[in-house]
């Protein structure tokens, strides 16, 4: 699963591209379908998911050491659901609008699958810069396809790009995008578009195999 | 003599899709005459805008992905004037088109195209239609007959306390959705379909029964239920797509009765007016799982318990 030798940059772009959280794992989709309603919410959930997985990441990662194999679920839980209340504070400090928004969403970054998934599967057997780095890279993938999403859904089901207007007064928003039907459709397509292209670079290089 | 050697089956029926999708087409089309003489002008241009977007989307997807254009069996044509159907008169014409090209290019073809969709792209559409735009699909315009007065805004029967005459439910002269509101032009296309074997009379007929019995059961006058709104329209015409209702006789029974306690619930206790549309969707998902558990007896097997029909 870790190759110890990998490039920082490759570690960096392999969670934006070809191991993107939201589009290739496929992970933390709960949030991605129940926040991603408008552009600020997928970049506030994206934000909050990213600090959320570099601290842990590279807590779980100094750590790494020190926690037994038996008890390193639970051990981790705990580092992450320190980092999410630390979000959740900061965010109903200078954030309440967005705390409103995303709701009963932030404490649940605590079970966010690409948060213990990378703990896991990545920090908890790498140094700390990479981990960091990992994090980071998740954080940016996942941030990107939330915001991508609530974009799309903002555009088309309320007619406005970040809260800023931007289809004509006559343009009547079809509103599903902006249920949950509309989420599970965008996301949809998206994830077969993804995909088809990330596929279709790998293939062009003659190193990736699809997925 | 010459004896030629081939596996079964030896009996081959004529009907090709085209010919079926055709047949349906023919037996829509007293429907669609009837909407079109009771709201007039506009019913006609969203039942045109409608079938044109279908079958254009359908045609430029499959040049675009390069496969064969299949636009020539009727298909999306018919799809189109399905969806028309189930449309208020009033509705804005880009909202049909919308409508058609959804159903074409989400519903039918990025499932697999005809065959392979796991819902009625028409009826698909129009739940999409109905989340996205709830004000202008449940304005319904009072029929003009042509009178010359404009169109007049009005409630569905089903939202009004307001009684219609069974005599008016069943002739249409009232405000609904453009294909839905003539009983006995909807009666006329089913008829032609049972008779030249298009659809067999199961679904719709058990579909009716069904929605008459809960009906009654739920404290609703069930001669009422049953000629108004779009079950009539849906049992006929939605529920019998022949890909997404199941194959078995006894599967095809439970799938109509579903659909008629489905909408008669959602009638009475839902928060919408009506619930043909969500009904059918709901039984269009539950198919597969009714062709495994009440599968076809195949010919000459004994346990049909593992027959997978392909």
């Amino acid at each position: 699963m870790s190759e110890e030798k990998k490039s920082l940059g490759k570690v960096l772009v392999n969670g934006i591209l070809s191991e993107n959280p939201t589009f290739r794992l496929v992970l933390g989709t709960c949030p991605t379908l129940a926040v991603t309603t408008s552009a600020v919410n997928g970049l506030g959930m994206g934000a909050a998911a990213t600090f959320v997985l570099v601290g842990s990441n590279i807590v779980v990662s100094l750590l790494r050491k020190f926690i037994p194999d038996n008890v390193r679920i639970p051990s981790f839980i705990v580092i992450i659901c320190t980092f999410v209340t630390m979000v959740q504070l900061l965010m109903q400090a200078y954030l309440p609008s967005l705390y409103e928004s995303l709701g009963i969403f932030i404490p649940l970054i605590v079970v966010n699958c690409i948060i213990l998934a990378r703990a896991e599967a990545f920090a908890s057997k790498n140094p700390v810069v990479a981990s960091a780095v990992d994090g980071f890279g998740m954080g940016i993938g996942f941030t990107l396809a939330l915001t991508l999403i609530g974009v799309i859904r903002e555009i088309i089901g309320s007619g406005s790009a970040f809260g800023i207007r931007i289809m004509s007064q006559g343009y009547e928003p079809m509103l599903i995008f902006v249920l949950a039907s509309g989420g599970f459709l965008t996301y949809g397509l998206l994830l077969g578009v993804f995909n088809a292209v990330v596929n279709r670079i790998g293939r062009s290089k003659g190193e990736g195999e699809g997925a | 003599m010459s004896l030629r050697l081939s596996t079964a089956p030896h009996i081959r029926s004529h009907a090709s899709t085209g010919r079926i999708m055709l047949n349906v087409i023919i037996a829509l089309l007293p429907a669609a005459c009837a909407g079109v003489y009771f709201y007039g002008v506009p019913a006609l241009n969203v039942i045109l805008v409608s079938c044109a977007a279908a079958v254009i989307s359908e045609y430029v997807w499959q040049k675009l992905l390069k496969r064969p254009v299949r636009i020539n069996d009727f298909s999306a044509l018919l799809t189109g004037l399905i969806l028309a159907l189930t449309l208020p008169p009033s509705i804005p014409l880009w909202a049909a088109a919308i409508g058609s090209v959804f159903a074409i290019i989400i519903v039918k073809q990025l499932f697999g195209g005809i065959g392979d969709n796991f819902l009625n792209p028409a009826i698909a559409a129009r739940a999409v239609l109905l989340a996205s735009w709830p004000a202008r699909m449940t304005t319904f315009t009072a029929a003009t007959c042509f009178s010359g007065a404009d169109a007049v805004a009005s409630a569905t029967p089903l939202a009004v306390t307001e009684n219609y005459s069974y005599l008016q439910l069943l002739i249409g002269n009232i405000p609904g959705s453009i294909g839905e509101t003539c009983k006995i032009a909807i009666l006329i296309g089913f008829v032609y379909l049972v008779f030249t074997h298009t659809v067999s009379f199961r679904i719709p007929v058990f579909t009716m029964l069904s929605a008459f019995v809960f009906a009654f059961l739920f404290g609703q006058d069930p001669v009422y239920a049953v000629l108004s709104g779009g079950i009539l329209f849906g049992a006929v015409f939605m529920a019998t797509d022949y890909t997404t209702s199941p194959m078995a006789a006894p599967a095809q029974i439970a799938y109509a009765v579903g659909i008629g306690f489905l909408t008669m619930l959602i009638r009475s206790f839902g928060s919408y007016p009506e619930g043909v549309t969500y009904a059918v969707l709901f039984m269009n998902i539950l198919t597969p799982l009714l062709d495994r558990y009440m599968p076809n007896k195949v010919y000459g097997h004994q346990k049909a318990k593992e027959a997978k029909k392909a």
